[in-house]
């Protein structure tokens, strides 16, 4: 496996959907390619960064306008 | 992907019945998501606070669609995706691609260029908010065909098919956005989080975007 192969199959791998057999190829060659390793493990970090991150909440005029345009929806069915 | 409420399937159903304040419930707890979701694809806040109220109001309309065979978040953001690629579609008709055509790049930009490690772990660098500042601003220089993917498989862990269907898009196109995102993404975080990288770099503005995103991300 080369570099270009790593890249090619990196979402695969990530995802832990990579055959047994790529698998030892892959790892065979992060063995001994230093830039390839960083590119897989900043990837994954990528990912993890972006996996924990959770929303703020809602600015106070947009709460306050979702909850005026429900209290016209929801009022109105419930008359 | 929010925190699932215990008593959910009873909400719903209540809601469904008339019940407005079991549906004030189901809002409330879902409406930051909906809110970043909207904002992560339409990229103006405008448009976002719109989609944020039409996916709420659309979900109650027609809540007696929603069969209980997914998670009731997964058929919220079916709805906030929809209403959101709308508005993107009518800021963006007649000034970029279209979501669902091909992106036309070559592989030449997938090529890893900032091959440095990260050296200490971004999380122990940088205090919350400034890293939550950096990961919003990254997202937010990507094209939307890429944000758009990475931010439903990544952030609200939608599957591949899942992404393909409320997208209209194939799989193997997803497969391959998801890819070309991810190391786009990448690459913009290594750039600010090398060992050494000047507080110029990692705080380079992006817009007003920027501004809007940094008030809706927080480290979980």
């Amino acid at each position: 496996m080369d570099c270009g192969e790593i890249i090619r199959v990196l979402n695969e791998y990530l995802n832990g959907e990579l055959d047994a057999t790529l698998l030892a190829d892959l790892k065979e060659h992060l063995r001994k390619c230093e830039d390839c390793r960083v590119v897989v493990d900043t990837t994954r970090k990528t990912i993890d960064l972006y996996c924990n991150c959770e929303p703020l909440p809602l600015p106070a005029g947009v709460k306050q306008r979702l909850e005026a345009a429900l209290a016209r929806k929801l009022g109105g069915a419930r008359s | 992907m929010p925190t699932h409420l215990a008593n959910e399937t009873e909400l719903v159903e209540a809601a469904r019945s008339g019940d407005a304040e079991a549906f004030t419930t189901l809002v409330n707890q879902y409406d930051r998501n909906i809110y970043r979701l909207a904002l992560n694809i339409t990229g103006n806040p405008e448009d976002a606070e719109d989609v944020l109220q039409e996916t709420f109001l659309k979900a109650y309309a027609h809540l007696s669609r929603f069969k209980g065979d997914s998670r009731f978040y997964t058929w919220l953001v079916r709805i906030g995706v929809n209403e959101a690629l709308m508005k993107l579609r009518k800021r963006k008709a007649d000034r970029t691609v279209s979501l669902d055509e091909p992106v036309e790049t070559g592989d030449e930009e997938s090529i890893p260029r900032e091959l440095a490690d990260w050296g200490e772990n971004p999380e122990q660098r940088y205090a919350r908010q400034e890293l939550q500042e950096i990961l919003a601003a990254a997202l937010s220089e990507l094209d939307p065909a890429f944000r758009i993917v990475v931010y439903l498989r990544d952030v609200e862990h939608l599957s591949t098919e899942e992404t393909a269907e409320v997208l209209g898009l194939s799989v193997p196109a997803v497969k391959s956005r998801l890819l070309r995102g991810r190391l786009k993404l990448r690459e913009s975080l290594a750039r600010r989080f090398r060992p050494g990288a000047p507080a110029a770099e990692r705080q380079k503005a992006s817009g007003k975007m920027r501004q809007w995103l940094n008030r809706i991300w927080k480290r979980g």
